[in-house]
């Protein structure tokens, strides 16, 4: 186990990252909803740098109890990142895809010491 | 940029877009596969002929359309003159690179952005050389005054033969004809059959002018002889009465790409055309390949009872559609390995199936997507990746391939990587 320095705590703050090099592969981590996230930097579609991408939250349907549609909005629990070639969304908890739960990301520890965030390889 | 989320905190802006930065993974996977010593012809990928439109439209030939369109320009920019619809293939900022490769900074020199620009993915990627078509252009079929159509395809080919072609020999075009004009469309094969780095013509396919019009016949018999092939390039058209029925932008797409094709394919095929035209070359571009199995199934159940209604044929319809070339994006790649390569044997893909990015558009296929194919054969892989379109396009490749390249290291295989269960 080898743990990689990432940033200052102070310089990833909610909703910003950063990217490391291990052994020739990129590994990002991620502040947010108050938890890091970190993820090989590759997507399982077709290889994107999927932790470069947008952080958005999940949509979804608004359906009122007499089953009509009423509009989508933001769901204000789930968080996804989306890999910016293609726009496959991943949970940013789980690392699922969103769209196809068969699929996720690589997913590494984080440990946050002595004001400094670490990833665990 | 700036890029909007679904909450403040998650708004991003990023700064110094490059190309090739965007595609590292990209080059990782070509060096991990040793992609550089494989010819990779990609047939279909795009540029964004606004990014040089001021350009553009002064080589339009007509001058009432010419002084109307600069004047319109200043103030509504492209729209001057080109179509648009709804859509948003950007997914609302989640494929970044729409907004950003506008901003990408280029060093200047004599040639427009585009070259270069085009040559940094081209590297990412691996690719050998490209057949670069237009973007918004794609949608002038739909243009309701024929002569803009024609004068814009005219003004665009020229710009491009004079201006990009000429500029590197990695760029080549099927250049774009204004078939809704049947008389404009011979004269475009006849004035361009034999320009530099012109490999052949392209139809978009979302228009609504039949190919079995005997107006076309003499363009068909000039491509023949010339041996260029016609490729029909898919679009959509989200205002297309069937097609106005989808609410969502995936179904407009899913749908919508496949339609045209299919039902200019069937028309090619019934009226018997590849009768009147045996050595004419024939692709079919972007609708992906789950359609082809499908259109060859039901005109050859339809056709063996209702034999009267194609009186030209000498054989199954799927057996023409056998003789004709289709490229592979966007792959339908979902969990069934068994239907693409069923597939596969289905369309002969071993001699008629051709390697398309569609870079930089949102549902682009990397090679890997051929080259990682586990039912694919090496010497498949070579032919779809690059030596068919060598074949059918007469591709002298010596600049890139005088003996073998050299060697590169491997990286990651992003295929195999383990995936972590949530
Ligand atoms: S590579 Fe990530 S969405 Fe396609």
């Amino acid at each position: 186990m080898t743990e990689i320095f990432v940033a200052r705590s102070a310089d990833l703050p909610e909703g910003a990252r950063n990217t490391v090099e291990y052994e020739g592969r990129q590994i990002g981590v991620v502040r947010a909803k108050d938890k890091l996230h970190a993820f090989l930097n590759i997507c399982p579609h077709q290889g994107g740098p999927v932790c470069d991408g947008l952080l958005i939250h999940r949509v979804e349907e608004i359906i009122a109890p007499d089953k009509t549609y009423q509009g989508m909005r933001f769901s204000e629990t789930d968080l996804h990142i989306v890999c910016p070639w293609h726009g496959w969304e991943f949970n940013i908890e789980t690392g699922k895809c969103a769209g196809d739960g068969k699929h996720g990301l690589k997913r590494f520890k984080t440990v946050e010491r002595d004001g400094a965030v670490y990833v665990v390889v | 940029m700036q890029y909007r989320s679904s909450t403040p905190e998650f708004d991003r802006t990023i700064e110094g877009f490059h190309t090739g930065e965007h595609l590292v993974n990209a080059r990782r996977q070509a060096d991990a596969r040793k992609l550089d010593d494989v010819l990779i012809v990609d047939v279909d990928c795009h540029h964004y002929e606004t990014d040089n439109f001021a350009e553009i439209i002064e080589y339009i030939e007509d001058p009432v359309i010419k002084q109307g369109a600069v004047n319109t320009f200043a103030y509504k920019g492209s729209a001057a003159i080109l179509m648009d619809q709804p859509g948003y293939q950007d997914i609302g900022g989640r494929v970044s690179r729409y907004l950003e490769r506008k901003h990408e900074k280029i060093p200047k020199t004599a040639n427009p952005r585009e070259v270069e620009q085009t040559l940094r993915w081209m590297n990412a990627l691996s690719v050998d050389y490209a057949c670069l078509f237009p973007t918004p252009m794609l949608f002038m079929g739909l243009h309701p005054q024929a002569e803009v159509e024609v004068a814009m395809a005219r003004a665009y080919n020229r710009w491009l033969t004079d201006n990009v072609l000429p500029s590197n020999p990695r760029l080549r075009s099927m250049l774009y004809l204004p078939f809704n004009d049947p008389e404009a469309t011979y004269q475009m094969v006849k004035e361009y059959g034999h320009k530099p780095g012109v490999i052949g013509f392209m139809v978009v396919s979302t228009r609504y002018k039949p190919v079995y019009d005997n107006a076309f016949m003499k363009t068909y018999a000039l491509l023949e002889e010339l041996g260029l092939p016609l490729s029909f390039h898919a679009s959509y058209n989200w205002n297309d009465q069937l097609v106005s029925m989808t609410n969502r932008f995936i179904t407009a797409h899913a749908v919508g790409f496949t339609f045209f094709n299919a039902v200019h394919c069937a028309n090619w095929i019934v009226n018997g055309l590849p009768e009147r035209f045996p050595k004419l070359k024939v692709i079919w571009i972007e609708s992906g390949l789950a359609w082809i199995p499908w259109l060859m199934q039901r005109l050859d159940n339809d056709y063996r009872m209702r034999t009267s209604e194609a009186p030209a044929l000498k054989k199954l319809p799927s057996e023409y559609m056998r003789d004709m070339f289709y490229t592979t994006q966007p792959m339908e790649m979902v969990n069934n390995h068994e239907a693409l390569e069923l597939t596969f044997k289905m369309i002969n893909a071993d001699t008629q199936l051709l390697y398309s990015s569609d870079y930089p558009h949102w549902d682009m296929d990397l090679p890997s997507t051929i080259w990682d194919l586990p039912f694919l054969s090496e010497k498949s892989k070579r032919n779809i990746l690059g030596l068919n379109a060598k074949r059918i396009f007469n591709l002298d490749v010596s600049d890139r391939f005088p003996d073998a390249k050299g060697k590169s290291d491997g990286m990651v295989d992003t295929f195999k990587q383990q995936v972590t269960p949530a």
